[in-house]
């Protein structure tokens, strides 16, 4: 090995090289001074962003345990776009509740730490180094859940956290443990060769999925979502919404797509079955939801089942409908979620009931948080409907025509939710409207970005013709 | 390799390990217990790693590697989980889950 290969890991040892200036900046810097490492952070991980975007590079490390391409590339890319926005939303937060108690880098560091792990797990070519990755972008967002000490909810948000996590990650160390007893491998591609498609593999890919599963919030593992979103700070529910979601996705796409042909029917029938709950069941719960971050919580677990339908093909046009409504639904999603935490931060409100009569008050805020409604629910010309119409095209292209009937009517039943909200916001009039909130200069460039995407995406084309021809090879 | 012990045997004991751990992760109300089921899961798996390793692929060790990585990533969990727990324990005096129903609907 020389340092040729090791430049393959680039988006890896930049990260890391990020975690440890802010490390020893946290060391060296005094009391006072400890504000200045939320610029710090953002610039240098502003540096890591944009250099991680330029020679995407293809190749093996140690044996095969680690594995890039230019997919890999783009993946990482997005995830790393992603948590840039989430941590611009977070600057102020920070300065305001973190600053005070010293607690500022601590929190890059662990949401840095989880996006390594993510990295990790998505370019693994190997069962170990997969469960590594899955582990370590959990645990740390379990203690971001938890990390308003002070607060009752937050607790219950990080303990609801861990043990659901901890249960997910049981359930898939035994599907591992099978699908090695099965094949005696852990390689990712020999697995795909030495599997028989026989009923030990199936009990054990099953069980495997279901780990997977947790972190994408499918229905039946998606009983921890509503309550930590709800507990958790919100720019930790964003990054769990969108990031945590978006790496699972991610690893989902290219064990299924790229390494587990024999089981093909077993998992198309089961993704077929949860996409449909998923869809259904977080539509259903969220009609009735009053808290915004409870609405977001059962909308993004709905948004999950969407994202299921690019599954029903293993073709090109599968892989490339999921990475781009993955990017259409980053935007959006984190553009909602930064005005929610916009008007927390400064009034403490989240319930639908308070935002009535905002645009009188906080009309740029409202119409961002219309662009972002309208864009998960999918209406044209936003990013959003040319997102869900390229996953519904798929179904349609695999000859799934009940399942595409289901997926357009929950397409409606979740267009009254978000239309309660702008309802709300428009239509009402209030006796004692929320005061005008002004936000800080970072949270307005992190929705100036997201508004940026969903605009741009809904009208430049070429974005889906590059996913497109980079899906060509998994 | 445990002379007079066959595959099946060991396989049953993991596979009992796992599922009392499931039922009481699903029953119990005290918060360590919970913690106690979990391990007896991820031990379970522990057991399984080793044992298929030892009966079906002897030339290679990549199962006791990998049972190796679980402990350790296991007590990173339970760490965290305890640390968790006491945070949640100096706000409500109990280890109870039945009390930890602030968010619920």
């Amino acid at each position: 090995m020389n340092w040729d290969d090791l430049l393959l890991m680039r988006h890896e040892l930049q990260l890391l090289a990020v975690i440890l200036i802010v490390t020893c900046a946290e060391i060296y810097l005094s009391g006072r001074d400890k504000s200045r490492i939320i610029p710090l952070s953002l610039a240098l991980f502003g540096i890591h962003m944009a250099a991680g975007w330029l020679w995407p590079v293809e190749g093996e490390l140690f044996g095969g345990m680690y594995r890039t391409n230019g997919l890999i590339h783009l993946m990482k890319s997005i995830l790393d776009v992603g948590v840039f926005i989430v941590i611009l939303q977070a600057g102020g937060w920070a300065r305001k509740q973190l600053a005070p108690e010293n607690r500022v880098s601590e929190f890059f560091l662990l949401i840095w730490s989880s996006l390594l792990g993510m990295y990790y797990m998505v370019s693994a070519g190997d069962l170990l180094m997969v469960f590594l990755g899955l582990e370590l972008s959990t645990l740390p967002v379990a203690a971001l859940a938890a990390y308003e000490v002070l607060k009752m909810r937050s607790a219950e948000a990080g303990i609801k956290f861990i043990l659901t996590a901890g249960l997910a990650s049981a359930v898939t160390l035994m599907g591992i443990s099978l699908l090695y007893g099965s094949t005696g491998t852990f390689v990712l591609a020999d697995l795909g060769k030495q599997m028989q498609g026989n009923s030990l593999e199936a009990l054990g890919f099953i069980f495997f999925f279901a780990g997977v599963a947790f972190k994408i919030s499918l229905v039946p593992f998606h009983f921890w979502t509503p309550d930590v979103y709800e507990g958790a700070p919100v720019s930790v529910a964003a990054y769990l919404s969108v990031i945590s979601k978006g790496a699972a996705v991610f690893i989902l796409m290219i064990l299924l797509m790229g390494f587990a042909p024999l089981l093909t029917d077993l998992w198309v029938n089961v993704l077929y079955l949860l996409a449909i709950l998923t869809m259904t069941i977080g539509n259903l719960f969220a009609l009735r939801q009053r808290n915004l971050k409870r609405l977001l919580a059962y909308s993004a677990v709905a948004q999950a089942g969407f994202i299921m339908l690019g599954f029903m093909s293993s073709q090109q046009d599968g892989k490339a409908s999921i990475i781009y409504f993955m990017l259409v639904y980053l935007f959006s999603n984190l553009a909602a979620f930064g005005v929610v935490q916009t008007i927390e931060m400064h009034t403490g409100k989240e319930d639908i009931g308070d935002y009535e009569g905002l645009y009188r008050t906080n009309p740029r805020l409202s119409l961002v948080m219309l662009l972002a409604l309208f864009s998960l629910a999918g209406i044209p010309p936003l990013a959003g409907f040319f997102g869900k119409f390229f996953l519904f095209m798929t179904v349609a292209s695999a000859g799934y025509y009940l399942l595409l009937t289901i997926a357009v009517i929950n397409t409606v039943i979740s267009l009254y939710y978000y239309l309660l909200i702008v309802r709300a916001m428009f239509l009402r009039k209030s006796d004692n409207p929320l005061p005008l909130v002004t936000s800080d200069g970072w949270m307005r460039a992190g929705l100036v970005i997201c508004v940026a995407g969903i605009v741009a995406l809904g009208v430049a084309s070429g974005v889906y013709d590059a996913i497109y021809a980079l899906c060509a090879h998994l | 390799m445990i002379p007079g012990v066959s595959l099946i045997e060991i396989l049953t004991v993991s596979t009992l390990m796992f599922f009392i751990g499931v039922y009481g992760f699903l029953t119990r109300k005290n918060l360590i217990t919970i913690l106690m089921s979990l391990e007896l899961m991820l031990n379970g798996a522990a057991i399984n790693f080793v044992a298929f390793n030892k009966y079906l692929y002897p030339g290679q060790p990549n199962g006791q590697l990998f049972a190796l990585f679980l402990i350790a990533v296991a007590a990173c969990e339970v760490a965290l989980a305890i640390a968790i727990v006491i945070n949640l324990y100096r706000k409500i005096k109990a280890v109870d889950v039945e009390q930890v129903n602030t968010l619920k609907h």
